[in-house]
């Protein structure tokens, strides 16, 4: 765990994509109606170990585009040309009749010092030319990473935005009965691989870990037996973690503020649940709001400006929208049902919820101004929104209902464009939920 | 609602706490009256002052209404058994856990479980109990009495539950 965190990527860009106005694109507002057909040959390498490693890191950068909707990864077993290097002009020809638009070309080499090297040039097949070319030199045994790194590259020479499959997904890993589930810490890379549990699960249950947009932290909910939940703060590298501050009462439902400075959270005070903000720094508390209903789920604005959250106070639960220091409180959700859970995505421009109407939960993005409702998934629980970070994909937990016995009944993560396609299930080693993705690793 | 709907819990209570075969966990019914006479008739009743001893002569559950903290009269009227209970041992400490059933949202349920925890305490505080003998926690949706996930089971998962959390000497 410590050396992937620890772990420095060096990256070198040999030749920086050239711009061009006729270039292929990739419109990723528009779902993934018409995926890019992309080919991605086996990236080659000059040793049997690096050729191993080459055959691995193509595999895992293809299941990343895949994974990804926007792309169409062409079976290699259709491909005509074997490239012979990263360096050599493919034949275009030949990837045109299997109708190829865009090739992904690698190398893989060992280095004398022992770390590998990852070299892959992109080519627009219809227009000959290069898109971008890019190098990592990294340990062998961070591969994963490399491809991951390789994956966002492509992304962003073919969609003008950066990727988000160098992430990794925090949650809640479930075990045993549901009337008393354990539920420990996990962490794990998007695409499911390295799942590594942080927590033993057996004194408390762990809810709602939010990924620090600045650090390698987590905030979450602890619950106990016999005394009240309280927020928690853990490290990621150093395993260690603190409750955040001393209070009689329940605190629950933290979140970072963008910056990293704070954790907005809620506390609850004889019955009352208000919003609360905690400088980390300082460890003083200001309250932002003081309503006799309940308000919760606080999330932040990606500037900092204002705080979106969840309010009984108009008879049921509805999403409202306030200043940061708490004034101009508003309620921006007036559809039928109960509106939770908002989150604010990474690009400012949507929050992202969890909607109740009639028996069913949907997941749900609208503008802060309350505008532009869409609903993208609906089931009998989906709930928990958490935003890739850069703001095109939603990952959220679903439950199945349990048999008339009491058993079976599943907690699965998904994952789904902001545009509703592409909906995927997300691999995790046991029952998952509240996922909580981190941003782009440095 | 809260007449019919409370009777039915009732009979699903007593056809869970069958089906569940575990006496101690298994979920009270919500009246003295319907307190189960064969057990109370056995020769040795449990321990004065245990949590057996609460949940058989006074209940030590009861049940909200969806997505309500509001206490129904048969709660307030379980939770005034309690309250003479309490009285007659006054040294015993109690924790009132609130509950949800799973048709909210993890967060929010935290919150409503906290509210049916704590109207459950402000109502024994209201009938002369300490409030430095009640602490308050909620478990939101996160330990249901019944797995099940059917309206009945849910109406019995919506729940606040007083156990016995110390003796002071």
């Amino acid at each position: 765990m410590n050396k992937t965190i620890k772990f420095l990527l060096a990256v070198m860009v040999i030749v920086v994509a050239h711009p061009a106005a006729a270039r292929v694109r990739v419109d990723i507002t528009k779902g993934n109606i018409d995926p890019m057909p992309i080919a991605a040959p086996d990236f080659l390498g000059r040793t049997e170990v690096s050729t191993g490693l080459a055959r691995d890191i193509t595999g895992v950068l293809m299941a990343d585009l895949d994974r990804s909707g926007l792309f169409s990864v062409i079976d290699q077993r259709a491909y005509i040309e074997r490239p012979e290097g990263v360096n050599v002009r493919p034949r275009f020809a030949d990837w045109r009749i299997i109708n190829a638009q865009v090739l992904v070309i690698g190398e893989v080499d060992q280095l004398p010092d022992g770390r590998v090297q990852v070299s892959t040039r992109i080519w627009d097949v219809y227009a000959d030319e290069q898109l971008g070319a890019v190098a990592f030199k990294t340990p062998a045994d961070n591969w994963r990473r490399a491809a991951h790194k390789v994956a966002d590259f492509v992304y962003k020479s073919l969609t003008g935005e950066d990727g988000y499959f160098d992430t990794r997904v925090v949650f809640v890993h479930e075990t045993g009965p549901k009337e008393d589930r354990v539920k420990r810490l996990m962490i794990m890379d998007q695409d499911g691989a390295n799942p590594v549990p942080l927590t033993d699960g057996l004194d408390y249950k762990v809810l709602t870990p939010r990924f620090s947009p600045t650090q390698q932290q987590i905030t979450y909910m602890a619950l106990f037996d016999n005394r009240p939940g309280q927020v928690y703060l853990f490290n990621i590298e150093t395993g260690e973690q603190e409750q955040l501050g001393t209070f009689r009462g329940m605190t629950f439902a933290p979140r970072f503020s963008p910056d990293g400075t704070n954790v907005i959270m809620s506390m609850a005070r004889g019955g009352n649940s208000d919003v609360f903000a905690m400088e980390l720094a300082t460890r003083r508390l200001t309250r932002l709001t003081d309503n006799p209903a309940i308000d919760t789920s606080p999330t932040m604005s990606p500037d900092g400006k204002r705080v979106g959250f969840t309010s009984d106070r108009g008879g049921t639960q509805q999403i409202y929208v306030m200043n940061a220091d708490g004034s101009n409180q508003r309620r921006i959700t007036f559809g039928e049902g109960r509106y939770q859970t908002p989150v604010w995505s990474p690009r400012g421009d949507l929050i992202a919820f969890t909607r109740q109407y009639q028996g069913r939960f949907y997941i749900g993005v609208i503008r802060p101004d309350g505008t532009g409702e869409r609903l993208l998934t609906e089931s009998f629980l989906d709930e928990g929104p958490t935003w890739s970070p850069n703001g095109r994909v939603l990952m959220f937990f679903r439950e199945t209902p349990t048999r008339h016995d009491g058993t079976g009944g599943s907690s699965v993560l998904w994952s789904v464009d902001l545009t509703g396609h592409n909906l995927r299930r997300v691999r995790t080693p046991a029952n998952a939920s509240d996922p909580a993705w981190s941003p782009l690793l440095p | 609602m809260t007449g019919n709907k409370l009777l039915k819990i009732a009979g699903i209570a007593g056809t869970f706490a069958l089906l569940a075969a575990c006496a101690t966990t298994g979920p009270d019914v919500d009246a003295s009256n319907e307190v189960d006479q064969t057990v109370a008739a056995q020769p040795s009743g449990p321990a004065p002052g245990s949590q057996a001893d609460l949940e058989q002569s006074s209940g030590h559950r009861v049940f909200f209404a969806y997505n309500e903290y509001t206490l129904t009269s048969r709660a307030q009227s379980t939770l005034s058994r309690q309250a003479a209970w309490l009285k007659e041992y006054p040294e015993t400490r109690i924790m009132v856990a609130g509950n949800c059933d799973e048709r909210g949202t993890r967060e929010y349920n935290l919150a409503l479980g906290n509210r049916r925890a704590e109207a459950a305490r402000a109502y024994l505080v209201s009938l002369g109990i300490d409030g430095a003998r009640i602490t308050t926690v909620s478990y939101g949706k996160e330990r249901p009495l019944d797995p099940r996930s059917t309206e009945e089971a849910w109406s019995l998962n919506r729940n606040s539950t007083t156990t016995i959390a110390g003796v002071s000497s």
